[in-house]
């Protein structure tokens, strides 16, 4: 067995969830990790876009920090502009979309505007960028996030990216006509949402039941079979410090 | 339009010329590439303020204006430190009003980017589907739910952004302000499209005979254009494809230097205020961390044959 940081996990258990041949919505940290070790592995015909209007099908030809980095343009099959990806979002070219975030709730809504604090006191974080449109737009979408119970609230304080919301046809109602959550890919596990609501569907290895309801803030429900996540292989591990070679993001 | 010809000037003169106190400035439009650091860097020496600031994710640009308390608004999609995270000059404005208070309309890329391709169209409103369902499309009153008459869908119609002026950064231009840029651009041609001003600098002013050989790559003609300033490295610590790359460290040392508002102040000092313009600027950096960022893998493209 290899030695690998939950960063690591997170990375291998989002990459197994892209498909051969996907068009994927490609963020930044995590699932950009996920993407370049997809294409690599099980996935070399999978499709990256990025908001800046980058289309790419090989890895970076060297690490990156931003999607604006010369070496993500390098290569690239077609760098335009940010209307002409999302308009292959918003068309439904799109087949999985990642986000992160600092809360998500029990139906997959995710907060990256404002958190409230437990005196009162308001927290100020970044905002959407293409967060939102990726939630509203993509045919699947997967969450990546720490397994805190800060962080997997009840209910988020503010809804940035839409997830299925509170009752069933509630995304049909705001207006959203295709995707929604399919997985939260934690630090301790995964989550998927059969009828809109998060069930713990893996674990982690070496994690409990018990350790991930102590860090959730709603009432845990599992799935009848808990599946385990497989560890990292070596050629995994290899992959990801290739381009992660600081462990900027997977420390 | 009855702009200028010969739009060449210095940085400093473009930015008292054309950004005035009160206006709207779109700045940063290609996300984390090509932002207009110098320009950015010129208006909070020249104290220029109040400002609104419309961009998409804008890296530390915003978050730098704001902690000189340039800023009164913001119409945005995200401000803060790509590489990690928080801006903590937009948080403390946000959460205690300081420097300034300020107020933020939140926006998805998308929709921003939608706002303003509907002001460069000369229309009150675009429309899209995303941000639909989140707290912005409630929140912010550019937004506004609607039935299509054609479908029946729910749709968002998102109020048009006309920015008074555009900071964009580019590869190249010629004197009368025709932009070449390579390289993912964002929503750079819609921000320069619907500003009624619009302030480029450069890495280099070329001949406009090295524009016509390659016309397809002009993202912004001179039309558009009221002033054209050389500023080489104006956009570090972002990339410029063909001329440098991320300078990460910066970036780090930005966040660490601006977690407590008196350090913030003092970056400032250090960075902006203490500097003459852009070349002190580079002059700081030094050639060591210059030569560092510039192009080591040379990938150029293969030239075009557009005769008939």
């Amino acid at each position: 067995m290899s030695a690998y940081t939950q960063g690591e996990i997170m990375v291998t258990a989002a990459a197994r969830r892209i498909n051969d041949g996907d068009v994927v919505f490609v963020g930044m940290r995590l699932p950009l990790l996920a993407f370049m070790l997809a294409k690599q592995t099980h996935a070399p015909r999978a499709l990256g876009l990025f908001e800046n209007g980058v289309l790419r099908d090989r890895p970076a030809a060297a690490p990156i920090i931003t999607m604006g980095d010369a070496p993500n343009q390098a290569g690239a099959l077609c760098l335009r502009g940010l209307d002409e990806v999302m308009s292959l979002l918003s068309g439904g070219r799109v087949d999985l979309g990642f986000i992160g975030g600092a809360q998500v709730d029990q139906w997959g809504n995710v907060n990256t505007h404002r958190a409230i604090k437990p005196d009162g006191g308001v927290v100020r974080l970044p905002g959407s960028g293409g967060g939102a449109d990726i939630a509203c737009l993509a045919h699947r979408l997967l969450i990546i996030m720490n397994h805190e119970r800060r962080r997997l609230v009840p209910q988020v304080d503010y809804i940035t990216s839409p997830g299925w919301g509170p009752y069933p046809g509630w995304r049909g109602e705001q207006g959203l006509t295709r995707g929604g959550p399919a997985a939260l890919i934690t630090s301790l596990g995964v989550f998927s949402f059969p009828q809109g609501r998060a069930e713990l569907a893996g674990l982690h290895p070496g994690v409990s039941r018990e350790q991930v309801a102590q860090a959730t803030g709603w009432e845990l429900t599992c799935s009848s079979s808990l599946e385990t996540t497989p560890e990292p292989t070596t050629e995994e591990l290899e992959i990801i410090r290739r381009f992660d070679p600081k462990r900027f993001w997977t420390a | 339009m009855g702009k200028a010809r010969d739009k060449v000037k210095s940085l400093s003169r473009a930015v008292s010329e054309l950004v005035r106190p009160g206006d709207s400035v779109a700045l940063s439009a290609a996300l984390e590439g090509f932002i207009p650091y110098a320009s950015a860097h010129e208006i909070i020496r020249q104290g220029i303020g109040p400002l609104t600031l419309v961009a998409p994710i804008s890296n530390i640009s915003i978050d730098q204006m704001i902690g000189a308390g340039l800023v009164e608004r913001v119409i945005a999609a995200w401000v803060g430190n790509v590489s990690t995270g928080i801006g903590y000059n937009f948080r403390r404005a946000v959460e205690h009003g300081t420097p300034r208070p300020l107020e933020v309309l939140d926006h998805s890329n998308f929709s921003i980017t939608l706002a303003l391709e509907a002001g460069a169209r000369g229309l009150p409103m675009a429309v899209g589907r995303s941000p639909l369902g989140s707290t912005m499309a409630t929140e912010n009153p550019q937004f506004k739910s609607f039935t299509c008459p054609h479908s029946g869908q729910r749709l968002l119609a998102i109020q048009a952004v006309n920015p008074d002026v555009a900071l964009i950064h580019v590869q190249r231009a010629d004197k009368e302000g025709n932009c070449q840029v390579w390289g993912a651009a964002g929503f750079t041609k819609q921000a320069a499209m619907a500003s009624r001003r619009v302030l480029v600098t450069c890495e280099e002013i070329v001949d406009s005979e090295v524009i016509r050989r390659d016309p397809d790559r002009t993202l912004v003609p001179g039309l558009l254009v009221d002033a054209v300033c050389e500023v080489p490295w104006g956009a570090h610590p972002a990339p410029v494809q063909g001329y440098y790359d991320l300078d990460n460290q910066y970036y780090l040392d930005y966040a660490a230097a601006t977690r407590d508002p008196d350090q913030a102040q003092a970056w400032q000092e250090e960075w902006v205020d203490g500097l003459s313009g852009r070349e002190a600027y580079v002059a700081k950096l030094g050639s060591a961390r210059l030569q560092g960022l510039m192009v080591s893998h040379s990938r150029p493209s293969a030239p075009l044959e557009y005769g008939w």
